[in-house]
């Protein structure tokens, strides 16, 4: 058996390890502060004001599982008749843990026909995702999905 | 070198609600990744996106980091005449494209 003072070659290279580990650290942690449920309630409010957002109305078409968060596809429909004294003015579209909170705001009008809009997004990890509608007489609608990302974007080096 | 793919029907009835899809190649650099060397690469991302028919603006999008490379937008509108639409991406760096396509209202 060797004893504590003498190094073998199986603690040396256990040693190493550790220390290759440790160096690790910093690198990891340089990745830049998620946003937090604050920043997300805050983005809300710069859109909404005061005003009360409700649940309803808004469909939001998200994968629940997806396995590459750097391209999501997203649908976000809203039930409105799009006639000229009923339709959506704009979606604003918002996420809980990626370095920012905001992902797109999207401006419609009564010509739209459809409220309805797609695009693709990034997650940055598995998070809450929310649409929220502002319609023609400035009310607010939200929905919510909860989607669970495998590969997360923004974290890989870039070459 | 930027390039635009749009997708929007040659004809319509009148009062139609048409489906408009738009692609443009672009990296959208977040400017929350590093290098290797742990530099910060800059970011570089379209910032807004317009459409307009016969020089109305009928669609606009603010875009951030968390929209994916390459935007693909896909919107609705009501074609109520034959008409040009006209697509214009702007972003950092000075990026601005444009892209138009016709529809023939019957």
């Amino acid at each position: 058996m060797a004893n504590a003072n003498h190094t073998t070659r199986r603690t040396f290279l256990g040693l190493a390890g550790g220390a290759v580990a440790l160096g690790g650290v910093p690198i990891v942690t340089v990745r830049p502060a998620d946003a937090t449920p604050a920043m997300l309630s805050s983005a809300i409010r710069n859109i909404v004001g005061e005003a009360n957002v409700r649940t309803g109305k808004v469909k939001l078409d998200i994968p629940p599982l997806v396995e590459n968060g750097n391209t999501v596809p997203m649908t976000v429909s809203i039930a409105s008749p799009m006639t000229a004294d009923h339709y959506v003015k704009s979606i604003h579209v918002f996420n809980e843990k990626n370095p920012q909170p905001n992902i797109g705001n999207f401006y419609l009008g009564p010509h739209a026909g459809r409220a309805q809009v797609s695009t693709r997004i990034r997650l940055a990890d598995s998070q809450k995702v929310v649409a929220i509608a502002r319609l023609s007489d400035d009310t607010f609608w939200s929905a919510t999905a909860d989607v669970v990302v495998t590969l997360a974007a923004c974290t890989e080096e870039a070459i | 070198m930027p390039s635009a793919l749009i997708n929007v029907p040659a004809k319509a009835k009148r009062g139609d609600i048409i489906e408009i899809k738009t692609l443009m190649s672009h990296i959208m650099e977040t400017g929350y990744r590093h290098t290797a060397s742990g530099e910060v690469v800059p970011r570089d991302i379209i910032t807004s996106f317009t459409c307009r028919y016969n020089g109305t603006e009928i669609f606009r999008t603010d875009l951030y980091p968390a929209i994916a490379a390459n935007p693909f937008i896909t919107f609705f509108t009501t074609v109520t005449e034959s008409g040009k639409f006209e697509f214009e991406w702007i972003g950092d760096k000075g990026f601005s494209e444009t892209a138009s396509a016709s529809i023939t209202v019957e």
